[in-house]
């Protein structure tokens, strides 16, 4: 990742875009990344984003006063130890220690996946310990690839998956705000990208048919639902039958890890966000010859980990998204 | 008498290796091979083998990778850092493979 998309995130009229115009067609996007400590708090309202850099958002702090304010945390990768990170145990802590010191204690928290590096119950039971600490008790999870590496996912799904269907999607409502957890990791096909397939895109369907297009919905899933950068798999082959069936809402936002870093685009009605990872840092798209684990000095480590404060503004539609360092 | 029977002898001996070099070959010389799973790619990314030759990956990346046959005729279990797997090429044919996690990952096993 360059210098330069620093400069970008700090520039708020960069993402700003009226959704008014183009209905859900691609046009230029614009995107943001926080980087080396510098957060980003994203605001939306009524399908338009603005973005400003932490320490001058005093703006966007009054909106974020919101009515539900929640937690995500993503890509915890418990297991892992290679120099990238070699105490991915003390980061996910640390985020827990930002998370409690939020001024708005989070309704709940929701893990956007790989919760573990190698699916094993050890590294389960090691996130689940450590998030145990966390002010918010309820967490909810939609698992990464690594999450269902060995056993078609029965461990993962046994463990945060009960009540869901299929391989784990499911939805909730939380103060208004229809929540659906989506699961594009299995059953990936050679030479592809994230799949949500037939049977989940049916259930999606129909989950979403009796909502009133006034209702703000919120997906989250492991892998991007828009292409972030497909030559290294960041996207979803069947994201935009996914996304048809949220065309009639005034308010959509998808919450996604997998890239280990933030990003933000506005489509239309949709605004997306990925969120940066607990334990390792991945290159900007195109950045590096392959996307594995990037290494940073270990004094600029947490300054590229963090967690994504979420807050929704009952009545205005209004979604603020701050991410924020682990510096 | 004598010298007929030994001539015959090393005619017979002559004719088993000329008709059979290549069932000598397949059936008592299994070949090894090797694939190195690198930076998000398979190397070689098209890897031809003789009949009877053991492939074995070996992950040299710092993230897990799954080796998974598209004709779902051999599946790894999770490969970490370092980590083998190995599977035996019993019969000639092409054998795409790519990585269970990491689809974008694609090779191919020619077995001849």
């Amino acid at each position: 990742m360059s210098r330069n998309n620093l400069t970008e995130a700090n520039d708020p009229t960069l993402i700003q875009h009226d959704h008014h115009h183009d209905g859900i067609d691609r046009r230029g996007f614009l995107k943001c990344m926080a980087w080396a400590g510098a957060g980003t708090l994203c605001v939306v309202e009524g399908g338009v984003l603005k973005s400003y850099a932490l320490g001058h958002h005093s703006k966007a702090s009054a909106v974020a006063k919101g009515q539900l304010s929640f937690v995500q945390i993503s890509d915890s990768h418990m297991g892992f130890s290679k120099p990238a990170n070699p105490d991915v145990i003390a980061t996910l802590k640390a985020a827990v220690d930002k998370i409690n010191g939020l001024p708005e204690p989070p309704a709940f928290i929701l893990h956007t996946g790989d919760v573990s590096h190698l699916a094993k119950p050890e590294e389960f039971d090691n996130v689940d310990q450590i998030l145990k600490a966390a002010s918010a008790k309820d967490i909810f999870f939609v698992p990464g690839e690594h999450d269902m590496l060995n056993d078609d996912g029965k461990s993962f799904l046994d463990r945060y998956g009960r009540g869901t269907q299929g391989h784990g999607w499911y939805s909730f409502d939380k103060n208004g705000v229809h929540f659906i957890g989506l699961v594009n990791v299995i059953n990936l096909k050679a030479g592809g990208l994230g799949t949500l397939g037939p049977e989940q895109l049916e259930w999606l369907k129909n989950d979403v048919r009796h909502l009133k297009q006034s209702t703000p919905i919120i997906v989250f899933a492991h892998i991007p639902l828009w292409s972030v950068y497909p030559e290294w798999g960041w996207g979803t082959d069947d994201s935009a039958q996914a996304l048809s069936y949220l065309k009639k809402f005034g308010s959509v936002t998808v919450l996604n890890g997998h890239i280990h870093q933030t990003m933000q685009k506005v489509e239309g009605n949709v605004t997306f966000h990925t969120a940066c990872s607990t334990a390792f840092p991945q290159p900007a798209p195109g950045k590096a010859d392959s996307p594995g684990p990037m290494k940073v000095p270990a004094e600029q480590l947490r300054s590229v980990l963090g967690i994504s404060d979420v807050n929704y503004v009952q009545g205005k539609h209004a979604l603020a998204i701050v991410d924020s360092s682990l510096a | 008498m004598f010298v007929p029977a030994v001539m015959t002898a090393i005619g017979l001996t002559v004719v088993v290796l000329i008709s059979n070099p290549d069932k000598a070959r397949s059936e008592t010389k299994p070949q090894a091979a090797e694939v190195r799973v690198d930076n998000f790619t398979f190397g070689p990314q098209s890897l031809t083998v003789l009949v009877n030759t053991t492939v074995t990956w070996v992950n040299r990346d710092d993230i897990p990778h799954v080796i998974v046959s598209d004709e779902g005729v051999f599946r790894s279990n999770a490969l970490d850092t370092d980590d083998k797997y190995s599977f035996t090429f019993t019969k000639a044919g092409i054998y795409p493979y790519f990585c269970g996690i990491h689809p974008k990952m694609v090779g191919k096993i020619v077995v001849q």
